[in-house]
């Protein structure tokens, strides 16, 4: 077949019907082209089909001449037409099979499906001429019981359907609450006997989650600061108060925004590759494997990922802390002729101690959040690589929302205690 | 009639590792070719090159009379669609069913109603064997001789000419693997198919293959039909077939006979 004709084949699949004008218009266009193709394959390449006309009333039947390649490239056109002879139901059949020059079981079936319908109808369905390779085909696919569509399962309605997503939900949030007692008894255990901490993992998540996180932390918080001193430099100019910027940069980074800036950026590095590690090795059957040999998979995969992080994103909030500050500090000195000697003559003022620790305080409890989601939702993944995907997405969107969850809960438990 | 598969003077290496050093081999129409050897003699890695999957550091690969090696994945189109190849990890879609595993190949590269389409489906899945309600399981949840029987499926849905078939009988109980020997000859008996399958597996061999060819070392050791290659005197072919599990296999196919 011509070039033209796969390249039609493949771009414009027939089972997609148009359904607007335009559309239509370009069908038209393309059947043409269809057309053209169809008219530079040779003659034995084309499956056809010719219903002879019928000359006398009188006969019962129905003579059809079939010819060609009746294989699964060269059927489509076909399909239609057989429908044609379908609808003649009052008369019997006879199939002209000589000139068929290729037949596979695609082609097979479909002579197959209009033979069984007229027979159903009752109707006579005589063949004639194939070849004796092609008459053993037809009897292999007359003798294959082939699975007849299952009627779909009826929709169900609204209300079960908030039933099922309530359902689902409450099994989750018991399962999540379910591992993190399995965490902490396995944290408990680990505690009374120090030995069975294991360090090595530790170390190489302090290193992947936190060292390596240090570039993008420090780059996105510097920015962050750049952002709010800018901002912040118009309004305070217009009033004077050119070195309350430090107040404000250095509060709003301190307090609020580098510890959330760096638990979002450490949930969407970290957290997506526990549960995409740990999802995967579910599927291969690592964690069962782990199981057998002895070794709890909490205390191997869970414990020291949640540990690593409990040490890192303190540290990572400290490094943003700095960075931060002094974005602000170069827009403040540019922007409102604030100098660096100034500015951090005014930070010691301007930020309290505690308002500094409650910024690093909850960092701990962002990193356990993390840890413990992306690490259920790996547990959660079953059967296929799609699977691991869904969770993986599902415990980044999960541990960021908890995180800014959990720290607006900080915001109002800081107000009642006026820190 | 001309070769399937010919191919020439085939070089492969990885680094400084030699897989193949100048290998020939042709696989004539009709026949079910086998490729054996010892593990990590590459076996697989010849088939995956001939599926252009791999490419040869030298050599000529033709399959129908085409020259396969170099091509771009748009020149290699048209020969893909005319063979069917079975992986042995069966490599089906675990997010679909194993219905559509089978009817996506239609609908990509044909133009047929969806009705159609799901009809041949379900042909393809009653032709391997399978029972009509595995078509609407997910692959997780069949055995596995069902998902291997469900990837041969989807590598017949477009009535391929040439099928090749990596390690068929690879991890199945013996019951399942002889039900997949028998179906490796009817399909070739009935759909006229040529088979080229990578085994380890020696009954498979001794029931379902015409001709055999023993990779080791990166040479070709011997070719020939089971009977012929069982006579041989080379050390390597002498292991292979007259171990404890060759003997009790060749035992077995001469009481079938």
């Amino acid at each position: 077949m011509s070039q033209v004709g796969w390249l039609l084949m493949i771009s414009y699949p027939a089972n997609h019907p148009p359904k607007n004008g335009l559309a239509l218009v370009g069908k038209l266009l393309i059947k043409s082209l269809m057309e053209y193709a169809a008219e530079t394959m040779t003659d034995e390449q084309i499956a056809s089909l010719v219903i002879e006309p019928d000359t006398s009333p009188d006969t019962a039947a129905v003579k059809v001449r079939c010819a060609g390649a009746w294989i699964v490239q060269g059927i489509a056109p076909i399909e239609q037409r057989l429908e044609v002879i379908s609808g003649l139901a009052e008369k019997d059949l006879v199939i002209d099979g000589t000139a068929i020059t290729a037949l596979d079981t695609s082609g097979a079936w479909l002579l197959h499906r209009v033979i069984d319908e007229m027979k159903q109808r009752g109707r006579n369905v005589t063949i004639n001429g194939l070849r004796p390779e092609f008459g053993a085909l037809m009897q292999l696919i007359a003798s294959c019981t082939v699975a007849q569509k299952p009627p779909s399962a009826p929709e169900p309605g609204w209300l079960a359907r908030l039933g099922q997503h309530s359902w689902q939900a409450m099994l989750g949030v018991s399962g999540m609450l379910a591992f993190v007692g399995e965490c902490a008894l396995a944290l408990l255990r680990s505690l009374i006997q120090p030995r069975r901490i294991r360090w090595r993992p530790i170390l190489h998540n302090l290193q992947t989650a936190g060292f390596e996180a240090l570039p993008i932390t420090g780059l996105l918080s510097f920015l962050m600061g750049v952002v709010i001193s800018y901002q912040g430099a118009d309004q305070l100019q217009r009033f004077g108060a050119n070195i309350f910027i430090v107040d404000l940069v250095g509060l709003s980074m301190l307090r609020e925004l580098s510890p959330l800036l760096t638990a979002i950026i450490v949930a969407g590095r970290s957290g997506s590759a526990y549960a995409a590690q740990i999802g995967t090795m579910k599927v291969t059957e690592e964690i069962d494997a782990l199981r057998t040999i002895g070794i709890g998979p909490i205390e191997l995969l869970v414990l020291p990922k949640m540990l690593a992080l409990i040490i890192a994103l303190p540290l990572l909030t400290l490094y943003a802390d700095v960075t931060g500050v002094f974005g602000g500090m170069l827009m403040a000195s540019s922007k409102l002729d604030v100098s660096f000697s100034v500015f951090i003559d005014r930070l010691g003022d301007a930020v309290s101690l505690s308002s500094f620790l409650t910024g690093i305080g909850k960092a701990p409890v962002f990193a356990v959040i993390i840890a413990l989601v992306g690490c259920y939702q790996g547990f959660q993944a079953s059967g296929s690589a799609d699977s691991v995907g869904r969770q993986t997405t599902v415990s980044v969107v999960q541990s960021i929302f908890l995180v800014i969850l959990a720290d607006a809960l900080f915001s109002v438990v800081f107000n009642w205690l006026e820190i | 009639m001309s070769a399937v598969i010919d191919i020439r003077n085939l070089n492969t290496r990885f680094g400084e590792n030699v897989v193949h050093d100048n290998v020939s081999l042709t696989v004539q129409p009709g026949e079910i070719f086998a490729l054996v050897g010892g593990s990590g003699c590459g076996k697989s890695t010849m088939l995956r090159t001939i599926i252009q999957l791999l490419q040869p550091t030298s050599g000529s690969i033709r399959v129908f009379g085409r020259e396969a090696v170099g091509l771009s994945d748009e020149e290699a189109l048209p020969l893909r669609r005319r063979w069917g190849v079975m992986f042995e990890r069966s490599a089906l879609f675990g997010s679909l069913t194993v219905t559509e595993n089978v009817s996506m190949v239609l609908r990509e590269h044909t133009r047929l109603s969806a009705r159609l389409i799901d009809e041949v489906a379900a042909l393809k899945i009653a032709l391997t064997g399978l029972p009509p309600d595995a078509g609407s399981k997910y692959p997780s949840e069949l055995s596995g001789g069902m998902r291997k029987r469900a990837a041969l499926a989807r590598a017949i849905a477009l009535d391929p000419e040439l099928l090749f078939l990596d390690e068929p009988t690879a991890g199945l109980d013996p019951l399942s693997a002889s039900g997949i020997d028998e179906l490796v000859r009817s399909l070739r008996d009935a759909l006229g198919l040529t088979i080229m399958m990578v085994t380890h597996d020696l009954d498979l061999l001794w029931r379902a293959a015409d001709r055999v060819a023993v990779l080791g070392e990166g040479h070709i050791l011997g070719v020939g039909t089971m009977e012929e290659l069982s006579q041989s005197d080379h050390r390597v072919i002498r292991e292979y077939f007259y171990g404890p599990r060759g003997r009790a296999a060749q035992e077995q196919a001469w009481k079938k006979k």
